[in-house]
């Protein structure tokens, strides 16, 4: 992974003490409530219902175990002993004390991490793949994209004070786990007809109150453009997009507006004073950011040996073997396997981890997946690198913590955002229709029957839960004073992305478990042979399951 | 008369905020954009620009015009950063100024998109503003300081 010189510590050390001291200044009553909000958001410092929030960015979801065990210390000294892992792949604190934000920071700094552009209307943190690197349909690792433009954001000092947050997302592989047609910016990696691998640039994607799917706006683009055309997509937007009411200051509002063609002509005509200038990716740097993300030396593997040695464990133990089914996958080298760890265990919130799982997972890496690991945005983890042999010590181990339920890609496998319990932007409660939905569905048979499903759960429109693009989305609303909840259909975050439809009028928390049981059951009685739920909706379309479930009581 | 920071210091400022739309700016007077295109000779003349405002008019003249002040009504308002760049990556050498309700803690990024000029709304806090022109020693991105990224120097 991507380690600091002493340029990136400088950087990273002097972020720190800018903030302590304006911390300082703040708390002497120096600097405005108003002033103080966007330089506190910016390192990543929300005012919540029960305190502060600090959002701990992750680069593209990617940690070292030391950075785990300085995580895990951190939850215990200045907060309640557990973190949460967010949607973007970033790891959250729910109770800091705002006085000892700074010494967070100071302790953050010293294993080369940090909190800047976590909030705030800049640009956030790139997100990717979750198994960059190691996935079998990949064409190039985006890590050493993510890296480069994760120093290019960092600070800029040009895009600090932008309409509204911009989220950047980069895929390199066939199926795309980075969500790509949702984010403001999305980057593929994908070869031309010369075979030569560039990047094709989506703008406008997003989800909130107005969902879009990104416009593509550059078919390919020669790699060493990357930056300088962002810088034009930026430029364009800081100056137009639309600053008079929050709602409408997402870049995919000003691409709507403009319409993608006049929208991608500005960016060329800005782009054509940026480019080939001196933010234009030299040889040299491709080659050192990729430097940082070469493959571990991988034992070899006998893999007829290996595989026996596995399907000797897997007939030993069937929970075991269910555990390997549902929560591995293959890596691109023979011998090892991708292990995703779900942080979604019933009775917990989905993509909490105490500081003692932390540990456990910080030894747990440097014992079998070289000493990394990375979050994901469905708010779980993954060991990328783990010997076929091996899985069943380490399947032991998580299983003793609490981490090996098996239910990775399927329904309790929830996303879910923090919601009323703990966001001041919610409408409604999150947590808890998750946890009623788990254990309504406790029955892992069912469950697996099911085949893959994305429920994704938002507390508001913000959509942090991406709600929209879960099979089945769940959105908390508001109604006079009550929390309801709206359910919409078939949305999609692949590559056939699709935005879900609105099922009807909304429904309370209590009725939630049936809800879902209607719409389940009547994708179990239209399926045909094998076929997945979105499938199912996408042939029969949204009113059987609306009949089923707004039907009159018998 | 009325301080602000030009140059890294504190320095006496003799130019005159502009007047209502329908007067013609005084000697010394900075004009607004309406008033600036309506001058018949720009050489040493003095525009403000307001957010919304793009610095397009002026790139035929940036070689005549002395002063660009670039007003931020709101601090959050970013537009003027890249208004900012605009004018310095093609070419303005002259006085750009940063006025109205910008906060210290912007001085860098400000500093950084070409403003060498900085009219804080409350003077008394100039000095602690140098300060905050320090902030920073290193930096990843080519801009008007810095005009190569980090990449190509380290």
């Amino acid at each position: 992974m991507y380690v600091y010189d002493q340029y990136d510590q400088k950087i990273v050390d002097e972020r720190v003490a800018q903030f302590r001291d304006q911390t300082a200044r703040y708390l002497a009553g120096q600097i405005a409530d108003a002033e103080f909000l966007p330089l506190r958001l910016q390192n990543g410092l929300y005012e919540q219902r029960q305190a502060p929030m600090l959002r701990i960015a992750v680069p593209y979801g990617l940690m070292n175990s030391r950075q785990l065990r300085k995580l895990a210390e951190i939850s215990r000294v200045y907060d309640k002993g557990y973190a949460h892992i967010s949607t973007r792949q970033n790891v959250q604190l729910n109770w800091p004390v705002l006085a000892e934000v700074p010494d967070i920071l100071a302790e953050l700094a010293s294993v080369q991490m940090h909190a800047i552009q976590t909030s705030g209307n800049c640009i956030r943190n790139t997100t990717t793949d979750q198994f960059a690197g190691v996935a079998c349909d990949e064409l190039e690792d985006p890590r050493p994209y993510c890296e480069i433009i994760r120093q290019w954001s960092t600070l800029h000092p040009e895009f600090a004070f932008l309409p509204r947050k911009f989220k950047i997302a980069v895929c390199g592989s066939t199926e795309d786990r980075a969500a790509i047609h949702h984010h403001d910016i999305g980057l593929e990696l994908l070869a031309n007809t010369q075979g030569e691998i560039g990047l094709k640039v989506l703008v406008g994607g997003g989800l909130g109150r107005t969902p879009a799917i990104g416009s593509v706006i550059c078919e390919w683009l020669d790699k060493k453009h990357m930056l300088t055309y962002l810088e034009a997509i930026l430029r364009v937007y800081n100056q137009h997009g639309r600053r008079d009411n929050k709602y409408k200051a997402r870049i995919k509002i000003l691409v709507k507006a403009m319409g993608v063609e006049a929208f991608t002509k500005a960016v060329e005509q800005e782009w054509m004073a940026l480019k080939d200038g001196p933010t234009t990716l030299t040889d040299e740097e491709l080659a050192r950011a990729r430097s940082f993300f070469d493959a571990p030396v991988y034992d070899t593997v006998d893999a007829a040996e290996a595989s026996s040695v596995l399907q000797a464990a897997l007939d030993g133990d069937p929970i075991f073997a269910n555990w390997v089914k549902r929560n591995t996958r293959s890596h691109r080298v023979p011998g090892y396997r991708i292990v995703t760890i779900s942080l979604k265990s019933t009775g917990y919130a989905p993509g909490d981890v105490t500081a003692e799982q932390l540990e456990l997972l910080a030894e747990l890496s440097d014992e079998y997946s070289f000493g990394e690991i990375r979050s994901t945005h469905q708010q779980n983890l993954v060991l990328g690198d783990v010997q076929v042999s091996q899985l069943n010590a380490l399947w032991q181990r998580l299983q003793a913590a609490g981490l090996a339920t098996p239910n990775i890609g399927y329904l309790t496998d929830m996303i879910c955002c923090p919601g009323g319990d703990y966001c001041a932007l919610a409408n409604a409660k999150s947590l808890p229709v998750a946890e009623a939905i788990q254990a309504r569905f406790d029955d892992l048979d069912y469950v697996y029957d099911l085949g893959p499903l994305e429920l994704n759960i938002s507390g508001c429109m913000n959509a942090c839960g991406h709600h929209h693009i879960g099979h089945i989305g769940i959105l908390g609303v508001d109604k006079k004073g009550e929390e309801y909840y709206q359910v919409c259909l078939g949305g999609s975050q692949a590559k056939d992305a699709s935005i879900g439809k609105i099922l009807g009028p909304s429904f309370k928390q209590q009725d939630m478990p049936d809800v879902v049981d209607k719409i389940l059951s009547t994708y179990v009685t239209l399926r045909q042979e094998e076929e997945s739920f979105l499938d199912t909706y996408r042939r029969v379309g949204i009113d059987p399951f609306k009949e089923r479930v707004y039907a009159p009581a018998d | 008369m009325p301080r602000l920071i030009r140059d890294g210091a504190i320095v006496d400022d003799a130019w005159l905020a502009p007047g209502p739309e329908n007067t013609v700016p005084k000697a010394g007077q900075i004009a607004s954009l309406d008033q600036w295109l309506q001058l018949a000779d720009k050489k040493g003349s003095a525009v403000q620009l307001e957010p919304g405002q793009q610095p397009d008019p002026l790139f035929e003249y940036l070689d005549q015009i002395q002063l660009v002040a670039i007003n931020f009504p709101v601090f959050t308002d970013g537009r003027g950063f890249s208004y900012a760049r605009e004018l310095r990556d093609r070419g303005y050498r002259g006085e750009l100024r940063a006025t109205g309700n910008f906060i210290r803690d912007q001085l860098t990024y400000l500093h950084r998109c070409g403003f060498n000029a900085f009219q804080l709304a409350d003077e008394r806090g100039l000095e602690a503003a140098l300060d905050s022109l320090g902030d920073f020693s290193e930096v990843y991105q080519a801009a008007v300081d810095q005009p190569l990224p980090l990449f190509r120097r380290r």
